[in-house]
């Protein structure tokens, strides 16, 4: 509606073109915390026991909004991870490739529920361990986890559904590595299609977030999950490692970084286990200038801020149509900042902490980077805490594809503005990049939702919104995002014999 | 113009039904002509050019408005705000001067024992204007009158127009017009802008709130033009509904409202008000509805001149709510006055 030349009108007769004045300010809404009790310290669990490591060594998991210590795990090394593979194949021979499909059903059926039987105090571990807002653990993390399991529960019986024409057989153990992003999510979604197609677990939590991991642990023991059918060997790379190495594992599952992804495919080559992978995005959300522009910013907001941007679907290339350049900055510059940043155990933080002083130097590096090299840099003025890892919703302008915050993952929450003329200007633009996780499409024109999505190299795309997730609805990547699915019956053929969508099915 | 039409369908009625078929009719001419009598809004109107509405989307952002927790000092704060933005509104056939002077009272001093605002302004029938007027007479608490032919708008303009002026007469501070919703509907926008802006003349100093009847509009997008048009006509208020039609007032038409008037101050447009009417019925709910101005209109449109609410049982659960914060236990509903 307002033109270019209207966006350099100076004389307003009211406030719009500064950010909102702090009038009405909200009290703090802290969710409590003193409803459950942490463990100080937490081991391994193998073989539906808690066991100490093999070294006796543990290591400290942090808050990342107040920088202290939360509780102790235990530090697994290669002995841990041999005696975890031993229990899961055991339990694979003895029990749950022998177990009735129904019966494996509602194991996880169980799970489903005790998890929304403990939801609160997951939700609240959630954000104490690893940083992100309450708001977001309660109502996306934590239902998410429950609805995969009881989503792939359904599944377990149905199998021969799953496969057209062929038996539906599991491969084995499974090794499964997973990020401290959304660490009860991942875990949900490695475990359940996992243990639905029969299989038997080794699964290594982030080394930032083990806890909720742990307590799904717990879960498991109340649900009284056959021992050995599902380990958890808490550690770091080297642990990461030794399971990928693992001569006993059939299958590894891995979400992270591409650079180590690149490493655990060359580490198997050759050998015969199986592997999907789940990498970064830099993905592109793309604003056409017939889109409904107020929802547009809501967004591009959703998709760069939501989860402090540790999301690696993030729509971290705002791809706008330069028409609408200069009116969409102006709402963004003044929607960040009705940003809430701070303690995230709040109900009303719209952004947490960073998840770690690692990863909070890597988006101050290329948050500098993008000012060096000579983009705008437009922050939120949010007060933040004093303590604790934070960064203030960013977002550049004057950006191009040659620019390192073009290209490279932030994991952070800063977005890069980059113009485009016409719908193949867009889709080049949005293509030209090693990753393929993810894309948004923004415009009131159904036709032109096709067309584009037609020809956008994403795994996932979404039109008219953003970061949309659903058991149902299977999630993975193109190019260097990785490669197989998770959700759906697309979810279930990673863990299936002859069902590999990368290997040619064998003969009968 | 008109009267070629006139003696058009004069002509074409008076004859047998063959001229019918050979004259080619337009129905909506016809339509319009038999509808208002002939006048029609300008011809050469064209309606502000307004972008697309996402309805997930509004519908999403405004939900996520909704889950703000607002606690302590800051819920005392907006509660007493609420009070101080509501049209306390009685818009019945059986009104009568003793249910308008308990209304007043309550409006001027909702609680005896609270510290609270008076609120805004008493919304009322044109009859019953002096009644309200000679009861708040030195007070804050302004004289709102519906008018136009309230609730349906589907009078002559002339009629509607002379509905104005006596209220206006009667002393009322602010009126409160409806839109011709079937002129809208069947695309004369013409007359939607002409009637708002002759009703903005009429109210010479009062000012007027322009209601869309958002729940017969049927679309977001519908509304959007509606505001639109509503505010390039003069109105200093968009308001969403009489309140005697169901959908009222909603969280996502709210938000909508304001980003449409959003987008005129940003273009140069003088600033514009907003009032929900009709369905917010507690406490929490005009909570929500702050939370929404706050966050999507900044500080400047959190006031009675610019945000109000319209409602009458809101108050009393909003009392309910600040005795309770002050006490830290509610009290029933026989200790809240029923005016």
């Amino acid at each position: 509606m307002a033109s270019k030349e209207l966006a350099t009108t100076t004389a307003v007769q009211g406030t719009m073109n500064k950010p909102p004045k702090a009038g009405w300010l909200y009290a703090p809404s802290i969710e409590g915390a003193d409803h459950f009790r942490l463990k100080p310290r937490y081991e391994l669990f193998i073989s539906g026991k808690w066991v100490e490591p093999h070294s006796g060594k543990h290591f400290a998991t942090v808050n990342p909004a107040t920088e202290t210590v939360i509780a102790e795990v235990a530090e697994g090394d290669a002995a841990d991870v041999d005696a975890a593979v031993k229990a899961a194949r055991e339990a694979y021979e003895k029990v749950w490739s022998k177990m009735r499909a129904a019966e494996r059903g509602k194991y996880i059926f169980r799970i489903a529920r005790r998890i929304q039987e403990r939801a609160r105090e997951l939700a609240v571990v959630e954000s104490l361990d690893g940083g992100k807002p309450i708001k977001e653990s309660r109502d996306v993390d934590v239902p998410l986890a429950a609805a995969h399991f009881f989503h792939y529960a359904g599944w377990a019986d149905k199998l021969e559904y799953a496969m057209a024409g062929r038996r539906a057989r599991p491969l084995g153990v499974a090794g499964q590595v997973i990020p401290w992003n959304f660490p009860l999510l991942m875990a949900a979604w490695k475990l359940a299609p996992a243990l639905a197609c029969g299989n038997t677990v080794v699964l290594k939590p982030a080394e930032t977030t083990p806890l909720t991991a742990l307590i799904l642990a717990e879960i498991l023991q109340e649900c009284e999950l056959p021992e050995g059918v599902v380990n958890i060997v808490t550690g770091a790379g080297a642990t990461g490692a030794a399971i990928v190495g693992h001569p006993g594992i059939d299958k590894i599952a891995f979400t992270g970084s591409t650079a180590v992804g690149k490493r655990i495919q060359r580490e198997i080559a050759g050998t015969s286990k199986r592997l999907t992978l789940e990498l970064g995005g830099k993905a592109a959300n793309i604003v056409f200038a017939d889109a409904a522009i107020d929802q547009a910013v809501e967004g591009i907001i959703n998709g760069i801020y939501f989860n402090q941007g540790h999301v690696c679907c993030a729509g971290s290339r705002l791809l706008v149509e330069e028409s609408v350049h200069d009116v969409l900055v102006r709402k963004l510059t003044r929607r960040i900042e009705t940003l809430r940043v701070g303690d995230p155990l709040d109900k009303n933080t719209d952004v947490g902490a960073i998840n770690s002083k690692m990863q909070l130097n890597k988006i101050q590096e290329l948050v500098a980077a993008g000012v060096s090299e000579g983009c705008q840099l437009h922050q939120s003025h949010a007060k933040l805490p004093d303590r604790g890892y934070f960064f203030a919703p960013t977002f550049f302008t004057g950006v191009s594809q040659s620019h390192r915050i073009a290209q490279e993952e932030i994991f952070g929450p800063v977005l890069s503005v980059i113009t485009f003329r016409t719908p193949d200007e867009a889709v080049e633009k949005a293509n030209n990049t090693e990753y393929g996780l993810s894309a948004g499409i923004w415009t009131d024109k159904a036709a032109k939702v096709f067309w584009m999505a037609k020809r956008l190299r994403a795994g996932v795309v979404w039109a008219n919104t953003f970061n949309k997730f659903d058991p149902t609805s299977p999630f993975g990547g193109f190019k260097e995002s990785g490669f197989g699915r998770e959700g759906g019956r697309a979810g279930l053929l990673p863990y299936l014999a002859d069902a590999g969508s990368f290997a040619a099915p064998e003969a009968e | 113009m008109v009267t070629k039409k006139r003696t058009q369908s004069k002509t074409s009625r008076g004859r047998t039904g063959t001229s019918s078929a050979l004259v080619a009719r337009n129905s909506q001419d016809e339509a319009l002509h038999l509808s208002t009598g002939g006048v029609s809004g300008r011809r050469n109107y064209r309606p502000p050019h307004v972008p697309p509405v996402e309805a997930v989307g509004l519908e999403e952002r405004a939900a996520s408005l909704a889950k703000r927790s607002i606690k302590k000092a800051s819920k005392v704060e907006g509660l007493k705000m609420a009070i101080s933005m509501m049209d306390l509104t009685t818009l019945e056939g059986k009104d009568t001067p003793g249910k308008v002077v308990a209304l007043c009272r309550k409006a001027l001093r909702p609680h005896e024992k609270l510290d609270v605002p008076s609120c805004a302004a008493v919304c009322v029938y044109p009859n019953l204007v002096p009644i309200a007027k000679r009861a708040l007479a030195g007070s804050t608490v302004k004289i709102a009158s519906v008018a136009t032919a309230f609730p349906s708008g589907q009078s002559p303009l002339k009629v509607k127009l002379e509905d104005v002026r006596r209220a206006v007469e009667f002393g009322a501070d602010e009126i409160d017009m409806v839109i011709d919703r079937g002129a809208f509907l069947r695309g004369d926008y013409g007359k939607v802008f002409d009637e708002i802006a002759a009703t903005k003349e009429a109210c010479g100093a009062a000012h007027l709130k322009v209601i869309l009847e958002t729940g017969e509009l049927g679309t977001y997008d519908a509304i959007r033009l509606a505001s639109a048009i509503a505010i390039e006509a003069g109105g200093d208020f968009i308001k969403t509904s009489t309140g005697k039609v169901q959908p009222a007032a909603t969280l996502p038409v709210t938000l909508l409202m304001l980003e449409v008037i959003r987008d005129y101050v940003d273009a140069g447009w003088r600033m514009i008000g907003m009032k929900p009417a009709g369905g917010v019925r507690n406490a929490k709910q005009a909570l929500q509805y702050l939370c929404l101005v706050n966050e999507t209109m900044g500080d400047d449109w959190m006031n009675p001149d610019m945000f109000r609410f319209g409602a009458s049982a809101l108050l009393n659960d909003v009392l309910m709510q600040l005795e309770a914060q002050q006490t830290g236990r509610y009290a029933g509903e026989d200790y809240f006055s029923k005016d």
